[in-house]
């Protein structure tokens, strides 16, 4: 995995440390180095060209070569930058009309058929009443794809039929919607190249059939690129509003977010973070932007940790873990915290790649592995779980018996946890008490 | 509504049939922007100039950028180039354009190349990212075999994505080929079991088994996949067993991620590079090779069975640049 730009700047500003004062030259460095972060991130390099030089003119008005901890500043500025380049916080769908019209489009698989679903579960749980409509006839099966997907949130879904084309299709779902009484149609269309003159011909008609009021480009986190020569075509060809970008809960660090957003001059609004119908979220500019730089995604994991914490408890461990007797106990309860956040994966991906929990192994917080160490860890004596050196042979023997595993089970246990304590010693004082007092 | 009619809506395919030729066609589709974009850029950067200095390479360097060699890779790239031209040589774009595509070709056939296909049976588990082109390819893949006169068999291993089997099954229709599956939801696996049976039974000669789309760090999917090919490891004795990681062509830099953990899951034979029918340079194949040794087999250039061509790492360098500016653009 690539560094981020914190590690970048590190190395750059390395030398300074005590002097206070950063030579032309050092800026320099630190700008090439911005350059490589974000060329990796995916962002397309015009993009970055005159990002970077933006970044250039503002660290000199703002007296970067005086400042006692460049890094920092230089983070600060690109950032923040970073952030409003990226525009807005994502706002709701716009539902002027009766019905609204929703359109999405997008090249292929990037993710428009899951989305329109997730837009229908959404618009659902805010009492509206949405329409869904098939109007992908190019990929096998994509009626029927829509079909699943709309049975699963429950809104119902209108499909060609005979030799309906896609306008015409739209265009009865309309009067369908009138006579029904929903107030949104959600139209899924095919994915289609941006060069292909006869599809896009097909969606700009298709638009102009059903004057949206949002139409929506759908793409996938992970492009490269190309998202600016396929963003600008779609935004010449139809008048978008917005943007969704999916597969976020990938580990791209989505640069496209900025090439796209910058050609195509409409808001993202949501991203999509996982294939279910819920797995839908609002556009946060911040967050993308310390994803773009490598830092991680600090806030959305403190959303999560709110949300699905104990905060009392959650206090008490961050005590636990900033002092120096971590015991397994304090493993034991912090798992079944962990285990309340949900998909622990989905939260360790969000970490700073370089954070200190990329220690953690993943497989202890399987569902199946959690029961596993719980037994385990109860099965020990109070005295066993917070003075682990005092385990040796014959008590690992009792425990393995105990918990019904093996005495191979417990050992990897306490390597795992050994190798956790070593962890936060070094997280100590750092960024999870940090995390935890912003959250606070 | 019975499965079928339910099955009715997507028309036939209303393209016609590609030819074998529209490879180039297509791919040009593509060029034709590359030839803009980076060798106008090229001409301008080198116009009125007798040597390689900093603003060319600038110029070189945010080309293969531009197509997603990514930074590393790029910057190796102008490091040989660099090496080879001697500071007082005239600026041949045409020569310096040469030695990009032989460097390039350099990386591309430093991989390993794929074992030639033995005289037994063949099974292809196809494996990536969501959506980017799978089940697509394992239609390609079956048409191919079919044109061979092959016996061929598809197994619909995606059991999680909404339609993932209706899809194969529909392809599957179209090609006369049989499709092993089982209900929506169940253990993909055993569904690789049933076919791998099936496949002996019928003495099929190519078995292609399509999987969901899984994003490379989600630990339980990637653990799913290792099951399902230690199935094909422990039923598919005498079988030639091939694992092709399918790869969207527009995607950036985290193919080489995926890559990486695709590989380390599955152990990966080699990629098939799909959709570079558009106007992504599809660089990143260079950068996995690089990276990775992993061999690139096939391009995806289009929705169709037909749209599936070898890999030809010289073309594809070409291709990537964009043909030389003093030759117009078909
Ligand atoms: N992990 C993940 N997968 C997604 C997301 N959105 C869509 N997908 C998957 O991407 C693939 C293509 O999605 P689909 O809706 O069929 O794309 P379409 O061709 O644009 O309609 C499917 O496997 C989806 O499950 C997302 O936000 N995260
Ligand atoms: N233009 C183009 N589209 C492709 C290609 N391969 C697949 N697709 C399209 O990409 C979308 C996703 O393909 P699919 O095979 O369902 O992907 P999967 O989710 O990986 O199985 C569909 O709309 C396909 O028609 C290709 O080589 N070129
Ligand atoms: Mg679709
Ligand atoms: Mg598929």
């Amino acid at each position: 995995m690539f560094d981020g730009l914190q590690e970048r700047l590190q190395g750059v500003f390395r030398h300074l440390k005590g002097e206070g004062r950063v030579s032309e030259e050092v800026l320099k460095g630190a700008l090439r180095e911005i350059r490589m972060a974000l060329l990796e991130a995916d962002v397309n390099f015009r993009v970055v060209k005159s990002f970077v030089q933006r970044i250039g003119e503002q660290a000199e008005g703002q007296k970067v070569l005086e400042s006692l901890t460049p890094d920092q500043q230089v983070i600060k500025i690109v950032r923040d930058e970073l952030v409003s380049l990226l525009g807005e916080e994502g706002a709701e769908l716009r539902l002027d009309g009766r019905p609204a019209v929703v359109l999405l489009c997008g090249l292929q698989g990037s993710g428009k058929t899951t989305t329109a679903g997730k837009l229908g579960l959404r618009l659902t749980q805010r009492d509206r009443h949405p329409l869904l409509v098939a109007g992908d006839l190019q990929r096998a099966a994509a009626v029927e794809q829509l079909v699943q997907v709309g049975a699963g949130v429950g809104v119902p879904v209108v499909v060609p039929e005979g030799a309906e084309d896609v306008v015409a299709v739209a265009e009865r779902a309309l009067s369908v919607a009138r006579d029904r009484g929903h107030d949104v149609v959600l139209v899924d269309t095919a994915g289609r190249l941006h060069i292909d003159d006869e599809l896009m011909a097909e969606i700009r008609r298709l638009a102009e059939a059903l004057s949206p009021t949002e139409t929506l480009f759908v793409a996938d986190a992970m492009t490269g690129q190309d998202a600016v020569k396929s963003a600008t075509e779609f935004a010449q060809a139809l008048d978008l509003t917005g943007v969704i970008l999916t597969k976020l809960d990938g580990d791209a660090r989505g640069g496209a977010a900025l090439s796209i957003r910058s050609v195509a001059k409409v808001p993202i609004r949501f991203v999509g973070t996982g294939e279910k119908a819920e797995d839908l979220e609002s556009f946060h500019p911040d967050r993308m932007a310390s994803r773009i730089l490598g830092m991680g995604d600090v806030l959305s994991l403190i959303e999560k940790a709110e949300a699905g914490l104990d905060s009392d408890e959650t206090e008490r461990l961050a005590k636990r873990i900033a002092s120096r007797d971590f015991n397994l106990e304090d493993l034991r309860d912090q798992l079944l915290q962990m285990r309340k956040l949900g998909p622990l994966s989905q939260v360790l991906q969000m970490l700073p790649k370089a954070g200190p929990l990329r220690g953690l192994d993943p497989s202890m917080v399987d569902e199946s592995q959690l029961r596993q160490t719980e037994a385990i860890i109860n099965s020990m004596t109070r005295e066993e779980r917070r003075r682990p050196q005092i385990l040796n042979g014959s008590r690992r023997r009792r425990i393995a018996r105990g918990s019904g595993t093996s005495v191979q089970k417990v050992n990897q246990l306490l390597k795992q946890y050994r190798a956790m304590k070593k962890m936060m010693k070094q997280m100590r004082g750092g960024w999870l008490q940090k995390t935890l007092k912003m959250k606070g | 509504m019975t499965t079928d009619e339910t099955l009715e809506p997507a028309p036939a395919p209303s393209l016609p049939e590609p030819e074998r030729k529209s490879f180039w066609k297509k791919l040009r589709r593509g060029l034709r922007m590359t030839h803009t974009e980076i060798f106008e850029r090229f001409d301008a950067a080198v116009s009125g100039k007798a040597m390689v200095d900093d603003e060319v390479i600038e110029y070189l360097e945010e080309s293969l950028i531009g197509a997603d060699l990514g930074v590393e890779t790029t910057m190796e790239l102008i490091e040989r180039l660099r090496g080879g031209v001697r500071p007082s040589e005239a600026l041949d774009v045409l020569k310096l354009r040469e030695r990009l595509v032989d460097e390039m070709a350099v990386l591309l056939l430093d991989a390993p190349q794929p074992r030639p296909q033995a005289e037994g049976p063949l099974v292809t588990l196809l494996v990536g990212v969501n959506g980017t082109g799978k089940t697509t390819s394992a239609a390609k893949l079956a048409r191919r075999s079919l044109d061979r006169d092959e016996r061929v068999l598809l197994a619909a291993a995606d059991t999680f994505r909404a339609a993932a089997i209706e899809q194969l099954v529909l392809w599957g229709e179209r090609l006369g080929v049989d499709v092993i599956r089982q209900h929506a939801g169940g253990d993909p696996a055993a569904v690789v079991f049933d076919a791998l049976q099936a496949g002996r039974a019928r003495r099929v000669d190519h078995l292609i088994v399509d999987t969901a789309g899984r994003l490379h760090n989600k630990e339980h999917l990637m653990a799913e996949l290792a099951k399902i090919r230690r199935v094909i490891e422990r039923e598919g004795e005498g079988w030639e067993q091939h694992t092709v990681l399918v790869i969207d062509a527009t995607t950036g830099q985290n193919a080489v991620t995926q890559a990486r953990e695709f590989t380390r899951a599955v152990d990966v034979d080699g990629v098939l590079l799909a959709k570079i029918d558009g106007t992504a340079k599809g660089g990143v194949a260079v950068a996995i090779a690089r990276d990775l040794r992993l061999p690139i087999l096939h391009l995806g250039v289009g929705e169709q069975p037909g749209d599936l061509v070898d890999f030809r790492p010289r073309d594809f360098a070409t291709a990537l640049l964009g043909p030389p500016s003093s030759s117009p653009v078909g």
